[in-house]
């Protein structure tokens, strides 16, 4: 995926630690002018505007973004809550917008919820960990370049998890993100499903599923290492 | 759902698979299949495939004999053998009627509806069952099988046939996805176990139909034969289906507490009283054949009488100590069960008797601590320890007078079922065999 524009340079540490933690790469620009100087060869993937500590530089910002040949979307804007009357005539600048203060994880599910309503998948094709690689457009998982027989529910789970590396995820977060609760098994199914897994990795791979004692599971390494 | 479809019609069309396999079961936990295409798929995940029903052991009907075969799109999965050269699929399929209302003669749809009604209560239920079966040389019935190896229980052999297919079944399971948790040489010559580790109740009967399926498959492929009938020889252990049951709220064990001197929760004692107090109902389910009674006879690893305990196997329920610190696995072992039985029709009445258990508050009697085999008929009586049923036409007596059993089943499995056994047990009966003309004839 290519890199978001990200304004103001330097983004503030927690909008920064956000995208980070969302996995969305991202380049902060300072001014109109770098816009262009900083851009990605296949284009900026979209844009998350600070516009709290200078209102005026990010509404003309957003201006120039929309102005161009081709305008730039998805725009995702953050404001703090006296600037929302400043909103008002201004909504063909923006795709959506968030509050400062932010709760956790609202960034990520705004820009998530952006790409996917802008057609432009956020998630590539393939996702790929060591020897696993999905594909997302046709189902197939491979490991070690073999075909991997998987059920529904064990592949939105591999997706899941492979998609997340290094997170440690409760099973009931598991449960409501890759099941979304109608299920028979309640909470316990994912351990299920997680052996279903392991079984089907082979014992060289099985230990890509991490048990975390008491808390749930994590897929891969952490950033840290394990 | 959708994707759920999606998801199937992808994976045909990539992995170049040329037939799916749609299985279902009849009333008596026989494993039934058609073969469709792909071409045919869609049609079929969508709409469902219409067959005559009539020619299936209890699906028949006087009205109507067209019933629809739904695939369920969650259990497709790409069979690691293959049929005739071309990769084959299988899906699991609910049997419903034109209207795409539930069937009533679908087992599958039984146990849903059973394990429907504890979720209701806030419980997921969990099965584990232990499959032991023994590999013959032949299924000719004129001879008396022959076992293909004389290895005795947790032996360790690395050659041989027998071995080998074992080992091969366990690892054409893990392909599955079926993760199996022991797996070990039986007690008598050819036998053999297969655990499987817990999933919930719908995975597990769908899991058993399957490992009973790759089991036979293996050994056919080998030219030789495996078998799950209960008691094939005379003279040793039978093949039984031992299942630890548990229910679970949430991510805890309902089962247990702590606190509790056997470490068992009021969910736990309601459940264990109500599965011992509707045991000779459920029996006609869990061992269905004449030949199933032939295993509970005294003097073998099976139960014969209604009793609890922690560390008696020859009590019918049976409490495995938890290990230290995991009260999480705290489950019961219910010991009647034989691997001929009806997974889903087994796992349905055996939660029913246990959630009626909970419901009504059922006291739980005392543990039995003794071997119930070394007990006098007076000391049985003594301590209220009734027997289950020791033939087919005691059990399907004490089922047809079960209102639980009816309700759980519905209508029209229970009605077709007491009739189909009733005739079973009427057609043994009419036999002269080989054990009579040895004593009588020369006596008499």
């Amino acid at each position: 995926m290519e890199p978001l524009l990200a304004y103001p340079d330097p983004l503030p540490p927690n909008v920064a630690m956000a995208l980070d933690n969302a996995g969305y790469p991202w380049k902060s620009v300072s001014n109109t002018e770098s816009v262009d100087s900083h851009e990605p060869e296949d284009g900026w993937s979209g844009a998350a505007i600070w516009a709290i500590d200078d209102p005026e530089g990010a509404f003309s910002l957003c201006r120039e973004l929309r102005k161009r040949d081709m305008p730039l979307r998805p725009l995702l804007l953050m404001v703090s809550p006296e600037q929302l009357r400043e909103l008002e005539l201004r909504e063909d600048l923006f795709d959506d917008f968030c509050v400062s203060p932010m709760q956790a994880g609202e960034l990520e599910a705004r820009l998530q919820h952006l790409f996917w309503r802008t057609g432009r998948g956020l998630r590539p094709e393939l996702v790929e960990y060591g020897p696993l690689a999905l594909n997302l457009e046709t189902y197939q998982a491979v490991l070690n370049g073999k075909p991997m027989d998987l059920t529904f529910m064990e592949y939105e789970l591999l997706k899941f998890l492979v998609s997340h590396p290094g997170k440690v995820f409760t099973r009931e977060t598991l449960l409501s993100r890759v099941w979304g609760y109608e299920y028979f098994g309640g909470a316990r199914t994912v351990d299920v499903h997680v052996r279903r897994l392991r079984a089907k990795l082979g014992e060289e791979n099985a230990h890509l599923i991490d048990t975390v004692r008491s808390v749930g599971y994590r897929f891969g390494e952490t950033r840290w290492g394990r | 759902m959708e994707n759920h479809n999606e998801y199937v019609l992808r994976t045909v069309e990539e992995r170049g698979i040329r037939f799916v396999q749609l299985w279902f079961t009849d009333v008596l936990g026989v494993a039934k299949c058609f073969n469709i295409t792909p071409a045919e798929l869609e049609n079929a995940l969508e709409e469902g495939m219409t067959f005559d029903g009539s020619a299936i052991d209890g699906f028949s009907r006087v009205q109507e004999s067209d019933v629809l075969a739904k695939p369920d799109a969650k259990t497709f999965q790409i069979l690691p053998w293959r049929t005739s050269g071309a990769s084959t699929a299988r899906v699991f399929c609910d049997i419903t009627n034109l209207d795409g209302t539930p069937f009533e003669g679908c087992p599958r749809q039984a146990l849903k509806r059973a394990m429907g009604k504890a979720r209701e209560r806030g419980f997921t239920f969990f099965a584990a069952p232990e499959l032991e079966y023994f590999y013959f040389d032949s299924a000719d019935p004129t001879k008396t099988p022959k076992p293909l190896d004389s290895g005795s229980y947790f032996e360790m052999r690395s050659n041989g046939l027998s071995a080998k297919l074992h080992e091969q079944s366990v690892l054409t399971l893990e392909d599955m996805g079926i993760p199996v948790e022991y797996a070990q040489h039986e007690d008598a010559p050819g036998q053999h176990e297969i655990d499987l580790r817990y999933t919930d109740g719908l995975t597990m009967a769908d899991s058993v139909m399957t490992a009973r399926q790759i089991v036979k498959e293996i050994a056919f492929e080998h030219g030789a034969y495996a078998s799950f009938m209960p008691k094939p020889l005379e003279g040793v252990q039978g093949s039984g289906m031992h299942t630890h049951f548990s229910l679970f709220e949430g991510e805890a064990n309902a089962f247990s507490d702590p606190g509790d001197p056997f470490g068992l929760s009021k969910v736990a004692k309601g459940f264990i009283a109500g599965v011992l107090r509707h045991a000779p109902e459920l029996t006609a389910i869990t061992n269905q054949w004449v030949n199933s009674y032939k295993r509970l006879v005294v003097g073998y690893e099976a139960p014969v009488y209604v009793s609890w305990s922690r560390n008696n196997r020859s009590a019918l329920v049976r409490v495995p100590v938890p290990k230290m610190g995991r009260s999480d696995s705290t489950r019961i072992e219910y010991r009647a069960p034989d691997p001929a039985c009806n997974p889903y029709l087994a796992f349905a009445v055996i939660l029913a008797a246990g959630m009626k258990g909970i419901e009504e508050s059922y006291e739980l009697p005392d543990e039995t601590t003794d071997n119930l085999f070394d007990l006098t008929p007076k000391d049985l009586h003594r301590l209220g320890i009734e027997p289950l049923p020791a033939s087919l036409e005691g059990a399907v007596a004490a089922m047809a007078g079960s209102e639980l059993i009816a309700e759980t089943l519905g209508d029209h499995v229970f009605e077709w079922f007491i009739r189909n056994k009733r005739a079973e047990s009427r057609d043994y009966r009419a036999q002269v065999t080989q054990f009579e003309l040895d004593r009588y004839l020369g006596q008499l």
